[in-house]
């Protein structure tokens, strides 16, 4: 662990008690994420990838081991307001524009309303919906909304963004577009990303580490150093070096199945 | 007879032309249809009493009735006053008020959501309105019976529409709450209150129906000798059928006029919600 | 049943609530009594007096209890004074207007998903229908019943209850009717289906859930339009007549108690019809 190790977590569990008894969703999960790294967690279905990220968001609690954000618990990450975080589904309030869905946290955090016009054109220029305002949210298409919903998560400057399957509902064209602006965005802001995702195309395109993951207890199965340099366009997909990386997660992928039923 | 044939063949001619006009699709057409048929009616209403010489004492012609209400103005404003302004809408402003900071109350413990919510519905679905005769041995004849009975009326409907719209916004968007770590005011007042408006306003809605009625019901019971429940009694002992038509008509515009201006409100309030959005 | 204890603390506290209002208001009158009487009352005296009046303010829990056990066992069930007669009385208007309510609601339902004129024009009389106070029309409706010549309230109590319930059973038929999605109204298109054949095959069976559902707020209205029906017209049989009277004649503990053999009853049939959808969700293949 160095002094620029934002998160870190060692042998972190997590047990869910059930009706058909308990379930071992994180099973001694540890991991150092350093600052401005972008990793993605990537498994099948139950392998605890998105609850992983939620502990890191201090959604879930932890039954076992221990987590660190910034040097400080979770809970204090959270209420210092250390990441942004970005859901499946974008989650904007359909009752306020767009503008005042960017606007909520810094409503809630406080902001006074000088900064918070200067923040919401910010970010959305950032995310390059400017001029989308006062529409809203019904009156934008999926992948818009997802974007709004990424300008919402950096308006208030966290250091980290924590994405779960942001693009999973969205076709593959938009998603390309999507993918290209989100490493624009890393490279130009430099933040800490980690990002659960079910594609390996998208896991190896966008990160500079990759967790493979599996389930039933969710443990890491393999870390993934990308030997990709920083500045990718689109086609770097088609190169053999990204191809040997996509392998080496499928192979991850399959070995961890490998130890179910 | 004659009378009575022609009602037939307006009747005809007003199904064939609504039948063209919803075909048309023309936007207007939504508006007009209902129009006609309404119209269409009350024409053959008058036509057939006055065709098979109907008692008024049984069922007066509408033309009966507005030459009635013209002349009682006065009466009716009065009765509008005491029954609809004093009683229904006091009652009503009181009882949702109630219910709404009840329901934010109980919000706060799982405990009690869980155990209010069954036994809420339950009181909801009650002939509360057989409450009316308590009420006015307790707070006499005036109005504020009358507001009472309302209140006892609109307050459960309204607390169980209130607790299901608080619950309504969904684990994400609270998850995003606490991602800002927002405390419980500004969560209230920025996700669970807006999410919930459409079910308050349903509520609210029911509730205007729910108000008159108690209103009038109330007025059986033990009134001064003004309200609308009191008229309409009298009235039928009275046999002067025209009168009590004459207040139906009063009863049905209030009505109508209360729930349009909540709907009113509904729709510039909850405009974001699909109900609202989508042309049915 | 983790709603269980909940719910019954919440009863408890309803109860706790209830004594110490019934306490508190009838507190005033015995006090009066007593000192027109001369009598100082301790506090022991003060709360069995309370509890004790033939004619409470606020009637205590076990009273109305008592009453309503009288009312029920104490009589022949013949008799003018039995609540099982009063029960019936209202009960059978509630059936009759819920049949009523039933097929209008259906047969209306039926017929405005067809047809686009009669959706147009009947659909915002509906709606507006019941912001009428059904209340005010009561009176006329007996009125009207009578001249007619029909004998008896049964009738227009039961056209009132049907007033009350067909609403809900229309509105949730329409939506049930319009349900199939899409995709299965398409699915019959290519089978070559007639309207009539899609009608049994397809938009009946998918309204069930809908209809079933719609059936407790009809039943619950019902019983309201039968009960209203009874007390605007000095009716002196029923549940709602026997809380006029009660009111009139200051007889307050008839009149409780008639409210809540009123509200038992109520209890009962959303009850009996809550059994009822359950069986019939089960049945249609709807998850809950």
């Amino acid at each position: 662990m160095t002094t620029d190790t934002v998160i870190s977590t060692r042998d972190l569990s997590l047990t869910f008690q059930t009706n058909d008894g308990p379930v071992h969703a994180l099973k001694d999960v540890s991991l150092d994420v350093e600052k401005g790294d972008f990793v993605s967690f990537i498994g099948p279905s139950g392998c605890g990838k998105t609850t992983f990220l939620r502990c890191m968001a201090d959604l879930e609690h932890p039954t076992a081991g221990a987590i660190t954000v910034n040097g400080a618990s979770a809970e204090e990450a959270r209420r210092a307001r250390a990441y942004g975080y970005v859901f499946q589904a974008s989650g904007l309030f359909p009752w306020r524009s767009i503008g005042g869905n960017i606007r909520l946290p810094l409503e809630i955090m406080g902001f006074d309303r000088a900064e918070q016009d200067a923040r919401v054109k910010r970010v959305l220029e950032l995310v390059d919906l400017g001029g989308f305002e006062r529409k809203f949210p019904w009156q934008l298409s999926g992948g818009m909304q997802q974007r709004a919903s990424i300008a919402r998560a950096l308006a208030f400057d966290a250091d980290i963004l924590l994405m779960d399957e942001p693009f999973g509902a969205l076709d593959e064209i938009v998603r390309d577009h999507l993918n290209e602006q989100l490493l624009s965005l890393w490279e130009r802001t430099e933040k800490t990303i980690c990002f659960v995702t079910h594609s390996i195309p998208e896991a190896v395109y966008l990160s500079t580490r990759i967790v493979v993951m599996s389930p039933r207890p969710g443990r890491i199965t393999d870390v993934i150093e990308s030997p990709l340099p920083k500045e990718r366009p689109l086609d770097i997909r088609d190169t053999p070096e990204f191809l040997e990386v996509a392998h080496r997660v499928r192979e991850g992928l399959r070995g961890g199945h490998g130890d179910d039923d | 007879m004659t009378l009575v044939v022609l009602a037939i063949v307006i009747w005809l001619a007003a199904w064939y032309a609504n039948v063209r006009l919803a075909r048309s699709g023309a936007p207007a057409a939504r508006y007009v249809v209902p129009i006609i048929f309404g119209l269409t009616l009350l024409v053959m209403w008058e036509l057939i009493v006055r065709g098979l010489a109907v008692s008024p004492v049984i069922l007066p012609t509408p033309t009966a009735i507005a030459a009635r209400f013209a002349a009682s103005l006065g009466t009716l404003w009065v009765d509008f006053v005491q029954t609809v302004l004093k009683g229904a809408l006091s009652g009503y402003a009181m009882g949702c008020g109630a219910a709404v900071l009840a329901a934010i109350v109980i919000d706060r413990s799982p405990f009690l959501t869980r155990g209010l919510l069954p036994v809420g519905n339950f009181v909801a679905a009650l002939p509360i309105v057989g409450v009316a005769p308590i009420m006015v041995m307790w707070f006499g004849f005036d109005w504020q019976s009358k507001a009472a009975v309302v209140v006892a009326m609109v307050f459960f409907p309204m607390l169980v529409n209130t607790v299901a719209g608080l619950k309504a916004s969904d684990a994400m968007q609270r998850d995003l709450m606490r991602t800002y770590a927002a405390s419980y005011g500004q969560t209230l007042l920025k996700l669970r209150l807006p999410a919930a408006m459409p079910f308050i306003f349903n509520g609210l809605k029911i509730a205007t129906t729910l108000a008159l009625i108690g209103a009038i019901v109330a007025e059986f019971f033990g009134s001064p000798t003004m309200g609308m429940g009191f008229r309409i009694s009298t009235s039928v002992g009275q046999l002067a059928i025209d009168m009590v038509w004459a207040e139906i008509v009063v009863a049905a515009l209030a009505g109508s006029a209360f729930y349009g201006g909540v709907t009113a409100i509904e729709k510039a309030v909850t405009f974001w919600h699909p109900s609202q959005r989508r042309r049915i | 049943m983790r709603n269980a204890l909940p719910v019954l603390s919440v009863v408890a506290a309803i109860l706790v609530i209830w004594y110490l209002a019934a306490f508190w208001m009838n507190a005033a009158w015995v006090r009066d009594q007593a000192a027109r009487a001369d009598r100082h009352t301790g506090f022991a005296e003060l709360v069995t007096e309370t509890m004790t009046q033939d004619r409470p303010v606020v009637a205590a829990p076990h009273q109305v209890v008592m009453a309503l056990w009288k009312g029920v066992f104490g009589h022949k069930i013949t008799s003018k004074r039995s609540f099982v007669y009063h029960g019936w009385v209202t009960l059978e208007a509630t059936l009759w207007g819920f049949a009523l309510g039933i097929v209008i609601g259906v047969g209306l339902a039926v017929i405005i998903v067809h047809s686009r004129a009669v959706d147009m024009s009947v659909m915002p009389w509906a709606v507006i229908s019941q912001t009428v106070p059904i209340v005010a029309l009561a009176p006329m409706i007996v009125v009207l019943s009578n001249a007619v010549g029909i004998e008896g309230r049964l009738v227009p109590k039961a056209i009132i209850s049907a007033y009350l319930s067909f609403f809900p059973v229309l509105v949730s038929m329409v939506s049930g009717l319009r349900a199939p999605h899409p995709m299965q109204l398409d699915l019959l298109k290519t089978y070559g289906a007639s309207r009539t054949q899609v009608f049994w095959k397809l938009r009946l069976p998918s309204s069930l859930p809908y209809f079933f559902a719609s059936l407790k707020v009809a039943i619950a209205a019902s019983l309201i339009g039968a009960i209203v029906g009874e007390l605007p017209t000095g009716a002196i049989d029923g549940l709602g007549a026997r809380m006029l009277i009660g009111s009139q004649f200051g007889q307050p503990l008839i009149m409780w108690a008639a409210l809540f053999a009123a509200t038992i009853l109520a209890g009962a049939l959303i009850l009996v019809v809550g059994v009822i959808q359950r069986a019939a969700d089960r049945r249609m293949g709807v998850t809950r």
